[in-house]
Formats: C-alpha cells, structure tokens, sequence
C-alpha cells in the first residue's frame, strides 16, 4: 500500500516543475492519494476574469451548494495547481511543504 | 446578485418556425435581450476575439423579468372521480420499494390534500414507517406502523379503514425473496371514527397535492409536496375493509370474484411502458399520466431473472421509479416569441439575455428550408449529445472530477447559479438523490452548459468549429441531430460534406442509418472529434428534445444500468454502447474511443501513410511531421477523449492512418471496454495502444471519411489566427471533399 513520505521532497519538485502532464509513478501514487474523495470540503477555482483570473474556495462534496470563496487569488493556473499541492502536503506531512 | 435563468422550446429552427423564449430571474426588475449569430466561442487571449453578430430582431430590447419556479419531482396523476372518495369501508394496496424510506416524508398514493389537510394517503413518516392518513374535513387520524421499511426491497404496503369497526390500519408485509435481512411484517391501528372521507381533487401516486400552484405546475395547476423516491407497482383500491389475508389476494391474478365486485381500481404499470398513460383495469377506467417522466421499464416485484427484455413479458417490468429530482418540463411560461426570418443565413445563434449582473445565453440553430441547401457543406451540431449533458451535476459533487481530470476544478458564475437551484435537474451523467443513474434528459428546462462561454466541451468547444468554418469562407450550413433523427439521410442528401461536431457521441438507430444511408451514396464525413457514435440512445415517441440512455454492459459510464434494465422504455431496443450493439464507431469512421485524459492535451506524428499518393493531397502546404503542438485548451490538438482505430472493431482495411498521437499522460487510462483483465498497465506512459489517429477512408460510392480522432482538435485549429500546419491540412481535407469528383476505392485505381 503506498504512504505518503514527507521526505519525497523531490516529487513536490517534479510537481512544480509540471503540474499537468505526465508524472514520473511515486508523483502520480501521492495525486492520487491527495485527491482521493472524501466527505470534506476541497478545493476549487472560481473564475473572477475570463483566462485571467480564478479564486481558490471549496466545494461541500455533494454539489449542494456554491463554493466558499478563500482570500487566495491567482493569475496562473499553474500557480494554483501549486498553491493547492503544499497545502496538500501540509495536511499530509503535519508542517509545512519546505519549498516554495 | 441578480439571477437569470431561460431557455427555448425548441432548439432545431427553419426560416419560418416560431420560437419561444423562457425566462425567470430575480435581483433586477427587467431584462435586455438580443439575438445574435455565434462564429467562435468565448475562450480567451489566445483564441479569436469574442465576437457575436447582433441580429436585428423584434425581441430585441427590455423586457419585464418575473420569477418562475420549476416544478421537480414525478409522479403519476388520475383526475378527480367521485369513485376515488368511498363513503364507506375501503382499502388502498401496492407494491412498493423504497429506496430512500428515511429520506423525509413521503406519499405514496392516495387523495390526501397537505393544503386542505383532507382525502387520504399512505406515506412512509420521517423514519420510514408506513403511515396511514385520513381526514373527513373536521377531524384527521394516522397510523403508523411499529419498524420502518428498508431500502431496496419490496413490500406489500396497504391502508384499511373499516368504517363499521371505526379503525384506520397500515401494514407492511416483506416480500423480497433474497438476501438475509432480518425483516417481518410491521403494522399500526388507530381508533377512527369519522365521516365520509373526502378529498377535493385527484388520486395522485409518488407525491400529495399541496393546493394550487402559485407558479408553474406539472399538472393541473395543482403544486406538490412530499415526492417519494423507490418503485410502486400495483395500486388496488377497493371498497371493503380488507384483512392482511385479503390484501394479499387483490395482487392476484384474476381477482376472486368476490373482491372484484368491490374493486374501485387496479392499476397496470406495465401497459403501455412507452407513453406517459397509466392504465386502470378497474371498471371506472381511471386511467391516469405520469409527470416529469420518472422511469419505467424497470424491474418490479415479479421479476425474477427469468426476463431481460421487458417487451418479452412487461408483467416483470410492472413497476414504476420514481424520483423527487425528476424533470421533463420547466413548464414556464414564455416571455418572448420569434419567428425566423427567411432571410436569415443558417448558422448559430442565441439569444443573448442580461439583467444587473446575470449573464444567461440561449442557444439555437437555423437551418435551410427542409429539403434545400444553401451550401455544399452542413455542420452537424450534436444535439443529442448536448442534452445528454445538459445540467451535468456530479462534476462539482466530489474530488473524482480532479482525479479524473487531473487538475483542479474550475467554475464560473453560470456553475454557481446552477448549483444555487438544483431544481433544474440532473444530466445522464448523474445519480438521482437515491443513487439510481439518470436515464432520461430533457432539453426543456434552463441549462447551465449549453453556452458560448465557460468549460470548454461540447457546444462552447464545438463552437472552434464553426470559427475554423468561418475562416475558411464562412460557407455553411448548420443542421441537428434532432433534424437527423426525423428526416434521416434526406437532410444528409443535399450536401456534398457533412462536418461533425467534437464530440458527437449518442445516436439512435435513426441517426446512425442514415449516417451510414449518406456514405454509401457517395457522402463525405468529416469526424472533428473524438468518443463519437458511441452510446446508443431512444428518442421519447412523442415529446422532442427528451432522449433515454442505458448505460448497459459496458464503456467509460458514471453508473451502469441495473440488472435487468438495458432496454429502453421509449423503444424496446437494446441500450448501452454501439459496440454492444455490433455497430462499433470503427466501422462508420474508422476510429473508436481508446482513451481520455483532461490534465494535457498532446500532438500528432505524421506517419508514413501520409506519403501515400491516396493521401498526399490533404498535405499540401503543411511542412512540419509534427501537427497540433499548440493548441488553445490544455496545449495540444491531441486529447480530452481520443480514439484510434481497430481493424478487429470494423476499421477499414484500406483505411490509411496518416498522423498518430504520441507522449500522453499517465492520467490517460484505456476505456474499461478494452481491459477485460485488469492489468495496471493501461495507462498511456505504458500502454501503446492509447493514441490519436488521424484517418482517412474512401467509400464504395465515391465518397470518403475524414476522422480527427481527439476532441482537442478543434481547439487547435485556431491556432496562431488559423495560421497552422494542422488547420491548413484540415481545410484542404474540407476543400477536396467539396469538390464533386468522385473518390476511387483503392482497387479501382489504374
């Protein structure tokens, strides 16, 4: 059964490197595990400006109500898929993601 | 924040055809409406600018804006009938499976009225427990039995009021044959003494009447509350106060003959399984209507596995599902009425609606006069398609649409007012609240994805298409699917290409036909996308715009159709995928879905193939092995849903692959329909089988199919203002196919 190792640092780099796309086995087990359903809220993007600009917020599983938007904006969806990853890792890990 | 919902009643228009607009909002006082002709879709910086061409229209302007409910839930209705109020002792029984019985109160059948608080009604209570309830006006008694009933089994449910003994008695008897539920008989008897029972209106089944609607009502002006979700089957209603042993003998078949001088009626679910009528075998002949369509053709209390195919013996079919997130019709009322001018070109249109800050579109297309063309090439615009998603609500339900996609989720604004009134109903892609698959879609209700704006796919995707269609020369005509299934191959016939859309993937027996009537007689098809011709679907035998899907056997499904269950209810046919069918997308277009991927989209290799002289003619101008690199959705033409071909599944063997897909991702996995034997290497970093085929084939008749095989693809054509290798080979293909000289088939040639 594959575990989560908070000393994988270098799959949160080949994550950041490319966040979409084909990822190397160890990266593909860690995505699937941190996007696995569950009952609790997750996360989403809101489109602010079409192509330009999406807020992080989360969804209620169930699709019964809108999503709670965050203060978190980005401009890139890169930028998101990256933000949503460390706090990913940090649920995960028990600390922080030590890169940036 | 203001709110603003609409739709049309039809979709399909002719010069001459009268179409009415729905619309319903609040947050502002009025609306502004406009016509427009939609060439491309809103898709961003790297796309061609956003640029709906304003029609001068009589509806354009402001309009007054009101709010309209939508009416949601089924249920089945017989109107009011003296013989439905006995004066006297009665018994009211049916067969029924619950399948959310703690899900809130929930009627069964019965007259009983919430608003007058009259008439009377079996229900399952807030735990589940059947509950009687009868009132004379003055005074209302209820029983209840002692356990509730579980979900998803059948039980023999009754009602008894002995009007001589002055009692009210539910019960509930077991009936399911398997499994090792503890489960016994429950029941409950009240003191009741009352007088005559009487209900002011109609016997309704699966919800109670709740007084006149205030607003736009499913049937008889009437509103309704307390919608059951499960099967009933078999209601009897009878004038005697029957004991447990002789409820038991009202389900049997013929009634003794002393009961059948008191029955009041019987009604047969498993008549007419294809209309909306419901049939009582009673003599006062209370026939009756569904409303909002919940499903028939499913298994009931009979059925035993003896029988799969419900035409065979519809007497194990007896049941009826409903469901309290049911919807056929919005039933509003309309606020604006166009007809099409002749002089209208065929193409893309919508109504553009604005009021404060809500945005709300409201597509349609216009074809040519039946039987004219007024180009040599038609799109196809995949209508059926299009309502199988319509209002496609699990993909906001859970993380699976990120793990499938593999990136996050996005919404906008229309996803956010779609999530706010979940009475607009469900998709064929959802579960019903009780985790039944949806099986019917309606395109008479407001929709939140059939829009030039927002997630790319289907008609805001297919809508490349039309800007590639556009560039080239703006030269076409636009056509349906629904038009397809009506006239078959004699809307085809006028054209010299037919160009689908990107993802034209549900079809009935009709549409295939004459798909495949136009090849063999020297048509030319331009497949532009990808997972095409694959769900085989039924149109409702008489109200447009609503087709059923099974999601039967096997393929890529969100649920599966239950045992028992894979043939359609509007039809008889066998459901589920072509392939099951015999008629895999192989066979009419030489490709089939292999895979699907949302995270990245990839490029094309040219092959070798692409040298033979039966192809050199499409690559002239296009100098680069490498086509679709860039592309304005996920960055290549190559992805979403792919397909490739499969001599053993039907492609041609004269068929020439001339570019092929390469570098997926590991998000890509091969359709569940090609892994037998699950294996873990089925994903595209190790599994060769998963690519794109561009494909090209030559048809007896002169004619010839052009096969894209990825949905990406249109996305790709406008890359770099169409200034691309993989949009100049597109358009030479559009170019060759226009031209009237036959195609030889590969043996032919001297």
């Amino acid at each position: 059964m594959y575990r989560f190792d908070k000393t994988r640092l270098d799959l949160a780099r080949e994550f950041k490197a490319d966040p979409l796309g084909e990822h190397s086995p160890d990266l593909q087990y860690l995505l699937h595990l941190m996007r696995r359903p569950s009952d609790r809220p997750f996360p989403c993007l809101v489109v602010e400006e079409d192509d330009e600009r999406w807020r992080l917020a989360f969804l209620e599983p169930g699709a019964k109500s809108p999503p709670r938007p965050t203060e978190v904006v980005f401009t890139d969806l890169r930028e998101a898929e990256w933000y949503v990853f460390k706090l990913r890792w940090r649920e995960l890990a028990g600390e922080e993601l030590p890169i940036d | 924040m203001s709110v603003l919902l609409a739709y049309a009643d039809r979709w399909s228009c002719r010069p001459g055809d009268r179409i009415r607009f729905m619309v319903s909002g609040k947050g502002a006082e009025r609306f502004d409406a406009r016509i427009v002709r939609l060439r491309q879709p809103r898709a961003g910086r790297l796309a061609s600018p956003f640029a709906p061409e304003p029609i001068e229209a009589p509806v354009n302007g402001s309009h007054p804006l009101r709010w309209q409910s939508i009416p949601i839930g089924s249920f089945a209705a017989v109107p009011a009938h003296p013989a439905l109020h006995p004066e006297g002792s009665f018994a009211l029984a049916l067969l029924v499976w619950p399948t959310t019985p703690a899900g809130g109160r929930q009627m069964l059948a019965g007259t009983w009225c919430v608003a007058s608080r009259t008439g009377y009604g079996l229900f399952l209570d807030e735990q589940g427990r059947l509950e009687g309830r009868i009132a004379d006006g003055e005074e209302e008694v209820a029983a209840r039995a002692d356990r509730p009933l579980g979900a998803r089994r059948w039980y023999r449910a009754s009602l008894v009021f002995d009007r001589a003994a002055g009692s009210l008695e539910v019960r509930a008897e077991p009936l399911s044959a398997h499994g090792f539920d503890f489960d016994r008989p429950s029941s409950g008897r009240v003191e009741a003494r009352l007088g005559p029972i009487r209900g002011p209106g109609p016997f309704l089944f699966a919800a109670a009447q709740a007084g006149p609607a205030r607003g736009p009502s499913a049937w008889g002006g009437i509103a309704t509350a307390f919608h059951f979700n499960g099967r009933l089957e078999a209601p009897r209603l009878v004038s005697d106060a029957c004991s447990p042993e002789t409820v038991a003998e009202l389900f049997a078949e013929p009634l003794p003959a002393r009961l059948a001088t008191r029955l009041i009626a019987a009604w047969d679910f498993a008549a007419e399984i294809p209309s909306e009528t419901i049939r009582d075998l009673g003599p006062h002949r209370l026939d009756g209507v569904t409303v909002n369509l919940p499903t028939r053709a499913v298994r009931g209390a009979r059925w035993d596995g003896s029988v799969q195919d419900w035409t065979r013996d519809p007497r194990h079919y007896a049941a009826i599902h409903f469901h309290d997130d049911d919807l056929v019709d919005a039933r509003w009322e309309p606020d604006l009425e166009l007809e099409v001018p002749a002089q209208w070109r065929s193409g893309v249109y919508a109504l553009h609606l604005r009021a404060g800050d809500g945005e709300f579109w409201v597509p349609f297309f216009v074809s040519p006069p039946r039987g004219t063309a007024r180009s040599h090439t038609a799109f196809l615009a995949p209508t059926a398609t299009y309502i199988a998603y319509l209002n496609h609500r699990s993909r906001f339900a859970s993380l699976a649409t990120e793990l499938y996609h593999g990136r996050l989720l996005v919404l906008d604004r229309t996803d956010i007012v779609f999530l706010e009134h979940p009475e607009m109903g469900l998709s064929t892609y959802d579960r019903h609240r009780d985790g039944s698959g949806v099986c019917y879609s309606s395109r008479h209700r407001p929709v939140q994805n059939f829009r030039p704006t927002g997630r790319h796919w289907n008609f805001n995707l297919d809508l490349f298409i039309i800007d590639w269609l556009e560039h080239v020369d703006g030269d076409y005509d636009v056509i349906t699917d629904e038009q397809l299934h009506q006239e078959g191959v004699d809307l085809l016939a006028p054209y010299r290409v037919i160009v689908t859309g990107s993802h034209p993937e549900y079809h009935s027996k009709e549409m295939l036909d004459a798909l495949e009537a136009y090849l063999s007689r020297g048509g030319r098809l331009m497949y532009m996308g990808g997972n095409g011709f694959y769900w085989r679907i039924a149109h409702h035998p008489t109200r447009p715009g609503v087709i059923e899907v099974r999601r039967a056997e096997g393929g890529v499904r969100t649920w599966d159709a239950e045992p028992g269950e894979y043939y359609h209810g509007f039809t008889g046919e066998f459901g589920g995928l072509w392939r099951r069918n015999a008629r895999p997308p192989q066979r009419l277009v030489g490709v089939g879905f292999i895979s699907q991927g949302f995270d990245k989209c990839s490029y094309y290799r040219r092959t070798e193939a692409a040298r033979d002289p039966r192809a050199a003619w499409m690559f002239e101008g296009v100098e680069s092995e490498i086509l679709g690199r860039d592309g304005i959705l996920y960055g290549g033409a190559a992805g979403l849903e792919i397909d490739a071909t499969d001599p053993a599944l039907g492609t041609p063997a004269h068929a020439l692959v001339v570019a092929r897909s390469e570098n997926h991702s590991n998000v890509y996995e091969l359709v569940s329909e090609e892994v037998l034997v699950p294996h873990g290497a089925s994903d595209a970093t190790l599994n060769p089988a998963i690519r794109a085929e561009i494909t090209f084939f030559e048809t007896p008749g002169g004619g010839a199919v052009w096969s894209a095989g990825s949905i990406a693809f249109a996305t790709a054509l406008p890359w770099n203002g169409f200034d691309n290798d993989l949009a100049r080979l597109t358009t030479n293909v559009l170019r060759r196919f226009r031209d009237p000289a036959p195609f030889a088939m590969p043996g032919e040639r001297g």
